[in-house]
């Protein structure tokens, strides 16, 4: 153990090793789980299937009316951007990969991944279900990766909080509601704020959905993650080309410093850790 | 008679399969279940395994298997490597200790003490997991894996035992 912390290179490289030895076996024996649980979730839909109809009829008429608002907007803001010569951000690929293993056990939140190297997965690649973000990739081997929860002891996410676009960290504890933390003294945060990443530190993109705010108070703020530990079956990982500060060994991961413009505001919003 | 090349090999088959089957309960463990809730408070499956083979064929289990399942299950879990390896073969070394008292005790003897040394093997998981990240982890569901793996060990003892009766008896 001890070892781990003195050459944690060799260490990890030992991890992805086993790990790439096991998925395949991981593979075959998450296999026949997977058909109950669809057979089940069949059953379900069924059974549920005239309520359902009811719901989705109510969701299509209140979606048209986004839609034509959204259509609207679109049009509005790719005529906007062509006055500003707007810049987009690069578009991801992605590469689709089945969870063989979710093993965490009450100490670490960690998935495996059937996908590595080879697919094109690498460290740091953000992972994704339903267009929510699931973690990172924290280690890869050949065949297999590694995915980091956002909900891990190990896991910090710069984000955005709310419509005033607060920046903070969403620190991961092993309990199912991670923490905002570093988040600026002056911050109005209330439950239902929607978070997603800032893009700061150059990992992630920006503007991927999180969670919302669960609870504010005692001097430390929770949140929800969109993300369904339970639920993950088939995960997205998504390359944008960045690689932004995880270079360096796993170890070197814990606290991401935001990598801020205003160098004033990065002051600002160390000093004011917890509110 | 002499034993022939095939017999040989048979029966080191079958020695092999305590830590086969210990590492196969690692790997099961790590299957996603896709239970609203169960994944961290997945059963320390192993450590059955270990203290079962532990209490009756311990020369089947020896403390170097122990320890590659410890890190089997470090590397899968996502735990500091050699955190579980660690408690797995102190949790080895402590029924090695108290072999005499195990000695052909009943099955609710042997149950109450899987009590004592899963309730230790998880604290000391807890401890070491804590020191090693130099905080307090928080672990809400410790309590809850801690009672399911008590409730699974009824059920896999007796799955190990008719293992054992059935190919074992010679080996």
């Amino acid at each position: 153990m001890m070892l781990g912390k003195a050459d944690a290179v060799l260490v990890e490289k030992l991890r992805l090793r086993i790990i790439d030895a096991t998925a395949p076996i991981l593979d075959v024996l998450s296999r026949p789980v997977d058909v109950v649980t669809h057979t089940v979730e069949q059953a379900h839909d069924w059974m549920a299937i005239h309520d359902e109809n009811e719901r989705l009829r109510e969701d299509r008429a209140r979606l048209m009316q986004w839609q034509t608002v959204a259509r609207r907007l679109e049009a509005e803001n790719a005529a906007l951007k062509q006055l500003l010569h707007f810049v987009p951000e690069p578009e991801g690929q992605f590469v689709t990969a089945r969870v063989v293993a979710d093993s965490g056990g009450a100490f670490a939140h960690s998935l495996l991944l059937s996908a590595g190297l080879r697919d094109g997965v690498d460290k740091g690649h953000p992972v994704v279900s339903d267009e929510a973000l699931v973690g990172r990739i924290a280690g890869v081997a050949r065949h297999s990766a590694r995915v980091l929860l956002i909900t891990d002891l190990n896991s910090r996410i710069p984000v955005f909080v709310g419509p005033t676009r607060t920046r903070a960290i969403l620190a991961g504890d092993n309990t199912s509601r991670p923490k905002l933390v570093y988040l600026a003294p002056e911050a109005v945060v209330s439950p239902g704020d929607l978070i997603a990443t800032s893009g700061h530190a150059g990992v992630f993109p920006s503007g991927i959905p999180v969670g919302i705010v669960n609870s504010v108070g005692d001097g430390e703020i929770r949140v929800k993650p969109y993300l369904e530990r339970e639920r993950l079956e088939y995960l997205r990982v998504i390359d944008y080309g960045l690689t932004g500060i995880l270079g360096g060994p796993p170890a070197a991961a814990p606290v991401a410093v935001p990598n801020a413009a205003d160098p004033k505001e990065v002051a600002g919003s160390q000093e004011g850790t917890e509110p | 008679m002499r034993p022939t090349f095939w017999s040989k090999v048979d029966t080191a088959a079958r020695k092999l399969t305590p830590f086969g089957l210990t590492m196969l309960l690692v790997l099961i463990g790590a299957v996603p279940l896709h239970l609203p809730g169960i994944a961290s408070v997945t059963p320390l499956l192993p450590l059955i395994g270990i203290y079962y083979w532990a209490i009756y064929r311990p020369d089947l289990m020896p403390v170097s298997a122990v320890f590659v399942i410890g890190i089997l299950y470090d590397a899968l879990s996502g735990t500091p490597m050699g955190v579980s390896a660690a408690v797995f073969v102190i949790v080895h070394g402590i029924i090695d200790s108290q072999r005499r008292f195990f000695a052909g005790k009943s099955f609710m003897i042997i149950w109450l003490g899987f009590f004592l040394v899963s309730a230790g093997a998880l604290l000391a998981i807890w401890i070491l997991v804590s020191a090693y990240y130099g905080t307090f982890v928080k672990s809400e569901a410790l309590i809850f894996q801690y009672v399911i793996t008590l409730g699974c060990f009824p059920l896999l003892s007796w799955a190990l035992l008719r293992w054992q009766r059935a190919f074992l008896r010679q080996a």
